[in-house]
């Protein structure tokens, strides 16, 4: 096992690892931006370093400064949580040059899996489907033209380089073809530095569903079965579940999504964790999107299902352990659904909400997790990405977890910031939800048809008295610090 | 104690008196309905209250313009009538409605020009903020003035794009 672990991440599954390694007693190391020094992932490890100044590409993103601060400090590997650094090759093999072990497939797999457009050809390899779509990367609007034309309306735009939904945009029909490539290009070169997009076939209200595989270094390759992702605001998943209700329903798809699962990550000569999402339409054919080389953001579903910790497998497999089990030994026990909290307003199309978190009163009870990277006093930074906590529940049956989840929901409390728990509250209880019927298209949807929640006569006439209430006793404002922009909005929203 | 009140749209006068955790009320709603009543009223925690009303328990968080109650955000304002001025109510019902950028950003596109008819809720100018493409929206119908913003613009917290008029 490892001497000393550096986690290069920050937020909830900075604090997630750290947890990890705390458990199996290795000391850590935190690296934090100049804007996270009160942040939960740093005062959780047993040693923090300063990587620079808040922006990602000059502090989580650099490279030669992070392993600069693996060697000074005498850490001999790198976990690299997801987003950031997780998924970069060039990364992964500046660790093995200098001796650090990357906590994740070889730089190899990365590579092969990274180029969504070439990851489609090796999927074609493995003899695992592939949506219809360009296997090559589009050039101009005229080629886009030709291409959409000849695979048939709708179609989709993707992000060569592409994740977490950045760089896509459905296109239904021709005269939309323009600005949604000029779009998806912006946001590409935006978000990946690289502004190459490609076309697949749209296929109407499919199902998301991933399959979690774990591979050591003796050729040992397993899944630990399915993830249902379906549920999807803007291409971001935000409630996810393990097992999926639709692959309950048809029984050896598991066995087989599994296997082309296997078949994908065995092509590119993967090890550790990884995780193949496919398209599932209606019949339950299923076609291979991209493979995610890291420990996906909704893994905790797959450990509360399986028992299994996916980060300490990761670090046993690292350091050159077997698999801790054979496939034959995986067993899936209940039901887990997981919702991802962000600083953003429902109320407000979804704006993100930075600021500074005034209570942060976390629920518990039989069968909840939360994984969180904040906590009460934190001001929630511009920098990153608006997401706060992941909360999970599991039960005996799926609606036994939905239930739990929305009564955590209700018992979590957050003031200072808006955030889209209420969201949740109300589409967990959606009749079609419940009963499994869903698809990547389902939240826009349910936004379109929803009624808007109407308080109560006595909830108004509440309202009313407590905020006359707390106008009377004003509590002493905190003292203001300079430069902060809440304070520069807050004060010119009174001005005008 | 008087209060000119805002509730979830809804606006009227609150008299009411305090003994100890006592509250008595009384709402005369500017349509004309009335509410009396009495409950118990305590602060659990700065900014947390916890109410009894007719054996019903509620639990309110204070925030800036708006009350949580059991869970349902729910605009709230309470002024004193000594403070009030009919102008502020008129320009608040009426007046040029501000389109501004929520937090530090870049316009990556307009979507309107100076002098368009906008619907409530039709989209003015995307911009993004913290990694995302946000569309900022007309808070009401009216016509497009003052179009500040441009593509490609950075944008400070607060800094107006457009005004609806």
């Amino acid at each position: 096992m490892f001497r000393k672990v550096l986690v290069a991440n920050r937020g909830e599954i900075a604090v997630r690892i750290l947890g990890a390694l705390r458990r199996l007693g290795i000391p850590s190391v935190a690296v934090y931006s100049e804007a996270d020094r009160a942040a939960l992932h740093v005062r959780q490890a047993n040693e923090a370093y300063c990587i620079g100044p808040a922006p990602s590409a000059q502090s989580y993103l650099n490279i030669e400064r992070i392993l600069d601060t693996a060697r000074r400090c005498g850490a001999d590997a790198i976990h690299p949580g997801y987003g950031f650094l997780s998924e970069n090759a060039a990364f992964a093999q500046a660790c093995d040059e200098a001796g650090i072990t990357f906590i994740g497939p070889p730089a190899s797999a990365i590579r092969a899996m990274g180029l969504k457009t070439e990851a489609r050809i090796l999927a074609h390899h493995a003899n695992v489907p592939t949506v219809p779509g360009t296997s090559e990367s589009l050039t101009d609007f005229a080629a886009a033209r030709q291409r959409a034309a000849a695979l048939g309306y709708p179609v989709m735009l993707k992000a060569a380089a592409g994740g977490g939904g950045k760089g896509m945009r459905a296109v239904y029909n021709e005269p939309a073809l323009e600005a949604a490539l000029r779009d998806a290009s912006s946001e590409a070169e935006s978000s990946f530095r690289d502004a190459s997009v490609y076309l697949e076939k749209l296929i109407e209200r499919p199902r998301h569903i991933e399959v979690q595989i774990f591979g050591d270094r003796h050729g040992n390759l397993i899944h630990l079965g399915e993830r249902e992702c379906s549920l999807q605001r803007r291409h971001q998943k935000v409630i996810e579940e393990c097992p999926s209700p639709f692959v309950e329903r048809h029984p050896g798809l598991r066995q087989r999504m599994g296997a082309a699962a296997i078949a994908a990550a065995r092509q590119a000569g993967y090890y550790n964790a990884g995780t193949v999402e496919f398209l599932v339409d209606e019949q339950a054919n299923f076609y291979f999107l991209e493979m995610n080389t890291r420990l996906q953001v909704e893994h905790p579903v797959t450990e509360m299902v399986t028992g299994i910790d996916l980060v300490e497998w990761q670090l046993r497999v690292a350091s050159g352990q077997p698999l801790p089990l054979t496939q034959d030994e995986i067993e899936w026990r209940g039901s887990a659904v997981e919702c991802r909290l962000y600083a953003e307003d429902p109320e407000r199309n979804f704006f993100p909400s930075p600021g500074r978190i005034t209570r942060y009163d976390t629920p518990f009870g039989p069968g909840i997790r939360l994984d969180s990277g904040v906590q009460a006093g934190y001001t929630v930074p511009l920098d990153y990405d608006p997401m706060l906590a992941k909360l999970a529940a599991w039960g005996s049956t799926r609606d036994q977890a939905i239930s739990r989840l929305r009564d955590a929901i209700a018992r979590f409390t957050i003031s200072g910031i808006r955030t889209n728990l209420a969201f949740f509250l109300d589409i967990l209880a959606d009749p079609d939800f419940r009963s499994g019927a869903i698809h990547t298209g389902f939240i826009a949807d349910w936004l379109a048809r929803r009624a808007k929640p109407t308080p109560t006569a006595q909830q108004e006439i509440v309202a009313a008295l407590v905020a006359s209430l707390a106008s009377q006793a004003p509590a002493a404002p905190p003292a203001p610090t300079a430069g902060s922009p809440w304070r520069t909005t807050g004060r010119s929203a009174q001005l005008r | 104690m008087k209060r000119l009140i805002q509730s979830n749209g809804r606006s009227g006068l609150l008299e009411f008196t305090r003994e100890g955790s006592q509250l008595r009320f009384r709402f005369t709603w500017d349509d004309g309905a009335h509410d009396t009543g009495l409950c118990e009223a305590v602060e659990t925690a700065p900014g947390v209250w916890s109410l009894l009303w007719e054996g019903q328990s509620f639990e309110a968080i204070v925030e800036p313009e708006a009350v949580i109650v059991n869970g349902a955000r729910i605009a709230a304002t309470s002024l004193d009538p000594r403070n009030w001025s009919p102008a502020d109510a008129h320009a608040a019902a009426s007046g040029p409605a501000r389109v501004a950028a929520p937090m530090p950003g870049k316009v990556v596109r307009v979507l309107v020009a100076e002098g368009d008819t906008v619907e409530e809720g039709q989209g003015i100018a995307v911009v993004e903020a913290m990694k995302m493409q946000n569309e900022m929206q007309a808070p009401r119908a009216g016509v497009v003035r003052a179009l500040r913003a441009a593509a490609g613009d950075t944008v400070a917290a607060g800094e107006g794009l457009a005004t609806i008029e």
